[in-house]
């Protein structure tokens, strides 16, 4: 029963990991109809950003998680400014190549410069970890951290698309693009706000992550990239809740299936999981079924 | 000449062209003109080429981008490698072609029952959705053939999951992958299976049922309309997709002693999907000249090695932004002499 508890906490650790990560796919997919295969990689960007602040610059643990954000949220400005702009009104295939271009060149860029040998991530938190159950059952201060974080993300993000005037412009886009433009939205600065609020979401994610799991290379972000979009999808893309019941269960599911099932199989185990999802609700939990209309 | 069709010229130039450039190889490597790691290169080459075309049936033709063709590969890699070394070690058959060519038989058949299997759920999905749960199958392969333990012995082939414990010689040992394999592969075997490959494929796009997959892609509701059975095509070109790339998975795999499952990793993927890209979309001719010169290119400038993979990054970001942006596109089409323009297309 312990045993049982203590993956359950490890399972919805990594499933934080993964609902913050979902958000920033989702979010995107939401107004800009794409996905954005190079997510993944921008949290490896933000991993690699906060260690090198504490390692070579010296800074604390927290000033290095701000300057990771900030920097990759200006590359999440970047990149959309120039390789996803100009396909605005280009197929959705070229986008999704484009895309893995994009996650390619943030890879080997960070190969060129960080090289192949994986660095040892110190985790920024030094919280002490909190033991129940007469200490039988112990909880990392990184997992209790990571399930803060997504819970205040989570409301954050609830509360800025429900109450700000960009946060209802961006529900307003991803509905109708030509007709929140008729309104009066400047659609390509509140897409432009959506890949800065999705890519600071990964820089945390990654510092998280890295936190939780210390070997950081330049791949690093790819694998939880891709589980993180299972995840996306899993919960219904485009929906802030489902990304965030997705990204628990996809975690939980991984986790146990580890350990019930095999340690090998956990991975396929995950994304079986998607594929039986997909098959019975082709949306996901908590998508809308659009009706196609010719 | 003369009286034949733009397009049967078209595909007996491409035919042309690949009969052309074996014999220049065989020519070259009876001259003992090659270089050794070139040499080597040839079988690899015509295995991308197949992978190339074969991807360029799904994401052209079809127009669903899979970005799990590793995965059928793999499975036909390992299904070639136990049935060659069965039909070798365990029933002892002493010629090396007929050996090859049942493998890599095998291997095309074990692809495509994988690609019915994956085809039924993942056809019914649209778009995006497909792109992930192809990429989703590819890793699940992996996984699982990280976990299979197969092993002859003697006329018998044992077949174990997750337990190494299975009696007689280990073919395939779990994430050791493939051991010991007989090289079996040849450079004229490769010559036939991307012939074999050119002629299903380019057949198949000019008859009725291409003509219905590429309508089926243009536009899905139209085509329903006309009465086209939408996933009776989609299916069909998918898994003459996957069949091929089982082949080419078996010559793959028997032209190494070791093989992993790491191999057929979903980088492997991407990279048969840029050379369809830098070969053009639904252009064939292209995937075969890209998927061979960008095979032997980093033998070439391995100097460069560090840089190679940047490089794909970039020209496949370009390459996109080029052909689907309209400013882009004008501003490039300035810079070509008006007598070299061709005539756009609509």
């Amino acid at each position: 029963m312990i045993l049982f508890l203590s993956y359950l906490i490890n399972g919805i650790s990594l499933g934080s990991i993964y609902a913050i990560i979902a958000l920033g796919y989702t979010m995107v997919y939401g107004i800009a109809k794409m996905l954005n295969f190079a997510h993944g990689d921008v949290i490896m960007i933000g991993a690699y950003l906060s260690f090198c602040a504490t390692q070579y610059m010296g800074l604390p643990a927290v000033a290095s998680v701000v300057l990771a954000v900030m920097v990759c949220t200006a590359l999440g400005i970047i990149i959309e400014g120039l390789a996803y702009k100009p396909l605005r009104q280009a197929p959705s295939l070229a986008v999704l190549i484009t895309a893995i271009g994009v996650s390619y060149f943030l890879q080997n860029v960070a190969l060129l410069i960080w090289g192949s040998t994986p660095k040892n991530f110190a985790s920024v938190v030094s919280l002490r970890s909190v033991s129940l159950m007469d200490g039988q059952l112990l909880i990392s201060g990184v997992t209790l951290v990571t399930v803060l974080a997504n819970i205040i993300i989570m409301v954050g993000l609830t509360l800025f698309t429900g109450h700000t005037k960009v946060g209802k412009a961006m529900r307003a886009v991803s509905e109708d693009k030509g007709a929140a433009e008729l309104m009066g939205i400047h659609v390509n600065r509140t897409i432009s706000m959506t890949f800065a609020i999705g890519s600071a979401l990964a820089a945390i994610a990654g510092v998280l992550l890295c936190s939780a799991y210390p070997t950081l290379q330049p791949t690093t972000g790819s694998m939880p990239g891709i589980k993180a979009f299972t995840a996306a999808v899993f919960g219904g893309i485009g929906s802030i809740p489902g990304a965030m019941i997705g990204g628990l269960l996809l975690g939980v599911i991984e986790v146990l299936g580890k350990a019930y099932v095999s340690t090998e199989l956990g991975d396929a185990f995950v994304f079986a999981v998607l594929i039986i999802v997909l098959l019975v609700k082709p949306t996901g939990l908590l998508g809308k079924s659009v009706r196609e209309k010719v | 000449m003369k009286n034949m069709s733009a397009k049967t010229r078209r595909k007996f130039l491409t035919y042309a062209m690949v009969v052309l450039a074996f014999v220049v190889c065989q020519v070259l490597i009876s001259q003992r003109l090659m270089s050794r790691s070139l040499k080597g290169q040839l079988i690899p080459i015509c295995v991308y080429i197949v992978m190339a075309v074969s991807l360029n049936l799904t994401v052209g033709i079809s127009g669903e981008l899979s970005l799990g063709h590793a995965g059928f590969m793999s499975v036909g890699a390992f299904t070639g490698i136990v049935t060659g070394m069965w039909l070798s070690k365990g029933i002892g058959l002493e010629n090396g072609t007929v050996c090859l060519v049942l493998s890599i038989l095998a291997g095309g058949v074990s692809a495509g029952i994988a690609g019915v299997l994956i085809g039924i759920p993942v056809l019914r999905l649209r778009g995006d959705y497909l792109a992930i749960v192809t990429l989703a199958f590819g890793e699940i392969i992996r996984n699982v053939v990280n976990c299979l333990y197969i092993s002859v012995d003697g006329r018998h082939v044992h077949a174990a999951f997750n337990n190494p414990n299975v009696p007689g010689k280990l073919i395939v040992n779990g994430p050791a992958g493939a051991t010991g394999v007989m090289k079996l592969s040849t450079f004229p075997m490769g010559f036939v299976l991307v012939m074999f490959t050119l002629v299903v494929v380019l057949n198949l796009i000019d008859s009725r049922s291409g003509r219905a997959i590429m309508a089926i892609r243009d536009n899905r509701i139209a085509a329903e309309a006309m009465g086209l059975n939408v996933t009776k095509y989609k299916m069909m070109a998918f898994v003459v997709s996957a069949v091929l790339a089982g082949m080419a998975g078996a010559l793959y795999g028997l032209n190494y002693s070791t093989v992993t499952a790491s191999k057929f990793k979903f980088d492997t993927s991407i990279l048969v999907l840029v050379f369809v890209v830098l070969g053009g979309i639904g252009n064939i001719p292209g995937s075969v000249i890209s998927a061979a010169l960008l095979t032997v290119l980093p033998e070439l400038l391995r100097a460069f090695s560090n840089y190679r993979m940047l490089i794909y990054a970039v020209v496949l970001i370009l390459v996109m932004l080029m052909t689907n942006n309209q400013t882009l596109r004008s501003t490039a089409k300035r810079m070509i002499p008006a007598k070299f323009r061709k005539e756009e297309r609509s």
